[in-house]
């Protein structure tokens, strides 16, 4: 079953044209990581995927096009998890947990037994409870991002966005919040989008990457296959080494002076 | 929740609650809620009660409560009050006080409302500049009108207060793209120094007006009977209900506009509608009431310090609270120099200010 699919998808930004004839096709419940340098269009691309910025071209999103949609639909059927989210002050862990209920609930009316139940749900899928009464303003890094997860699981997403959820965290963090969200994909058949920087785990979690450059997709496939270091070289001006592991490819930057030495991929280097 | 802080020492992230209190079950259950509201509105009645109470005719405490009980429906009691005196007290005394309730609950309802929507706490129902372009359409009715102005000067500040916020939106509109929030803002700064040039130039040029200018701008609850409640009573209901209701909404905007749109509110659109709501009450209230400060910055904010930021319950205690306060800001400004009256803005902001500084001491030793 497809879940995302777009068709010659552009998008602008303060009239500038950052996203290009997008083709793009997602199976429902994979993985896919979206790389690219800044700049390229991950979370432009992202956000026309939730409905956020306006795009052209055809995008289908779990039956929704996030163009005509309604904002409550897309909510419903979209989840975003930002890369640093916005956390008011004097709000408990809870309620902003229950703030993933907005799009189910009637406009005015109040929560039902049935939101409360599903809060309570992800609250325990996601190991909150001793949160749960606590000021979000007073967690960690890690622990907000928990929190934020559990916010766009109890919306009841079928895809999950996520714009580098783990760039403001340490490297145990990061596994820990990409480990979580991979459980969460298979607990509930989810489809994960994620924009990464780092190149190693995106291609650790993700099952296929795609490679943004200026606005257009540049490769698209399995990591072992988009990873190469001569592409990485071309399109982050990056010195890389790409080392083939077990659990997929692990980027390496090498440091080095004078012109970028060919590597070839998915070997290392010798000199 | 059981288990205190002390209980999670292993745990990174957790020491920075400080143990503050309400850390650890900071969550306003139901039955708080109801208890917290109930508070508030014996609050009201005890300081609208207060209020019927005190003034110069010498009304009896006891004739005026008898009098009061025999308006309750089925009770029938003789206050002993002479006609005259029942005069006083309901076309008097009692629409003073339900204008002052009104006017108070608008403002600090409209104050939560902005400072919602802009996600700015300094924001307040004049922000956007109604209070400007309300004092430039009451001068010019004082000026043009002779005689008149007194009778034109509500609807001339409430034109006056809309036109203002119109253009102020017009403007930011205008120049503002994506950074809309800031540059509304900004405008109204503009459009506030511009009213505020041609009002001045306009009471320089007819300075005979100038009492009576500065007696409006300064606030006051001057009533005659019941019409001035009855021309705000419904601009005051509607705009509050619309409030009450967007109560939860305000709390998804409170996330920011990218993640309140994903999900699923449109938050340009609700940052509109209730700006123009909150306006609208302001506009209608401040048309009758004159310019009474610091009700809509302060109130909402020493509710939040009490009972969190969550809308559901502050805009409600805003509205009981900000009612109560300016009620009794009323009975300082009728006694605390009589005979003569104290404008009420004059005793909002010096109660105000104060307490103002008190809340900003408070908030920033918390953010530290």
């Amino acid at each position: 079953m497809t879940a995302v699919v777009c068709r010659g998808v552009g998008a602008s930004r303060g009239g500038v044209e950052v996203l290009h004839d997008v083709d793009l096709e997602i199976r429902a419940g994979t993985w896919v990581s979206l790389v690219g340098p800044n700049g390229s269009g991950k979370t432009t691309l992202l956000h026309a995927l939730a409905g956020l910025v306006p795009a052209t071209g055809r995008i289908d999103v779990a039956g929704v096009d996030p163009g005509r949609a309604r904002r409550r639909e897309i909510a419903r059927a979209v989840a975003l998890m930002p890369q640093r989210p916005v956390v008011p002050e004097g709000t408990t862990v809870r309620e902003l947990v229950a703030l993933g209920r907005t799009p189910h609930l009637s406009r005015f009316g109040p929560s039902t037994r049935a939101d409360r139940e599903v809060v309570d749900e992800v609250i325990a899928q996601l190991d909150l409870h001793d949160f749960a009464g606590r000021y979000a303003s007073a967690l960690s890094g890690g622990e907000l991002q928990r929190v934020v997860l559990a916010r766009a699981l109890a919306q009841q997403p079928r895809v999950l966005l996520l714009d580098e959820p783990t760039s403001a965290l340490d490297i145990g963090h990061q596994q820990q919040v990409l480990d979580l969200v991979d459980s969460m994909r298979r607990a509930n058949e989810l489809t994960v989008i994620a924009a990464m920087h780092d190149l190693t785990s995106a291609a650790q979690y993700g099952q296929r990457l795609v490679l943004l450059d200026r606005g257009r997709i540049v490769a698209d496939g399995p990591p072992a296959e988009v990873l190469t270091a001569e592409r990485l070289r071309d399109v982050y001006a990056a010195n890389v080494e790409v080392l083939e592991r077990r659990d997929g490819p692990a980027v390496l930057p090498v440091r080095g002076d004078g012109p970028v030495t060919a590597v070839r991929s998915s070997r290392p280097a010798r000199r | 929740m059981s288990g205190g802080v002390d209980g999670r020492r292993g745990r990174p992230g957790f020491e920075r609650g400080r143990g503050r209190p309400g850390f650890e079950s900071a969550g306003t259950t139901t039955g708080r809620r109801v208890g917290v509201v109930a508070a508030a509105i014996l609050v009201l009645f005890g300081v609208c009660l207060l209020a019927v109470l005190v003034g110069p005719a010498g009304l009896t405490a006891k004739g005026v409560l008898i009098e009061l009980a025999d308006r309750i429906p089925f009770v029938d009691a003789d206050s002993g009050l002479s006609t005259r005196q029942q005069t006083i007290l309901w076309e008097v005394r009692v629409p003073r006080i339900v204008l002052g309730a009104l006017v108070g609950a608008m403002l600090a309802v409209a104050g939560a409302a902005y400072q919602g929507v802009f996600r700015n706490p300094l924001a307040d129902p004049y922000l956007l500049g109604v209070s400007s372009g309300a004092g430039l359409g009451a001068t010019t009715a004082i000026v043009i009108g002779g005689a008149l102005g007194t009778a034109a000067l509500p609807p001339a500040a409430f034109v006056g207060g809309l036109v203002a916020v119109a253009a102020t939106y017009a403007l930011g509109r205008t120049v503002g793209g994506a950074r809309t929030e800031v540059v509304i803002i900004l405008a109204g700064v503009a459009v506030a120094a511009f009213a505020n040039a041609i009002q001045t130039f306009l009471m320089q040029q007819h300075d005979e007006t100038l009492r009576q200018v500065y007696s409006w701008m300064l606030g006051r609850l001057a009533t005659d009977g019941w019409s001035e409640v009855l021309a705000v009573l419904p601009y005051v209901v509607v705009c509050i209900v619309v409030v009450l209701l967007f109560a939860r909404t305000l709390d998804v905007m409170a996330v920011g506009d990218i993640e309140a749109s994903s999900l699923g509110i449109r938050p340009e659109r609700v940052r509109l509608f209730l700006v123009c709501i909150a306006t609208l009450g302001t506009a209608a209230v401040v048309s009758v009431s004159g310019l009474i400060g610091f009700v809509g910055i302060v109130i909402p904010h020493a509710v939040r310090l009490l009972v969190g930021p969550g809308h559901r319950l502050l805009v409600p205690l805003s509205l009981l609270v900000g009612a109560a306060f300016l009620v009794l800001a009323d009975v300082v400004a009728r006694t605390a120099m009589s005979p003569a009256e104290l404008p009420i803005g004059v005793v909002t902001a010096a109660i105000g200010a104060p307490f103002f500084l008190v809340v900003l001491r408070r908030s920033g030793r918390e953010a530290q």
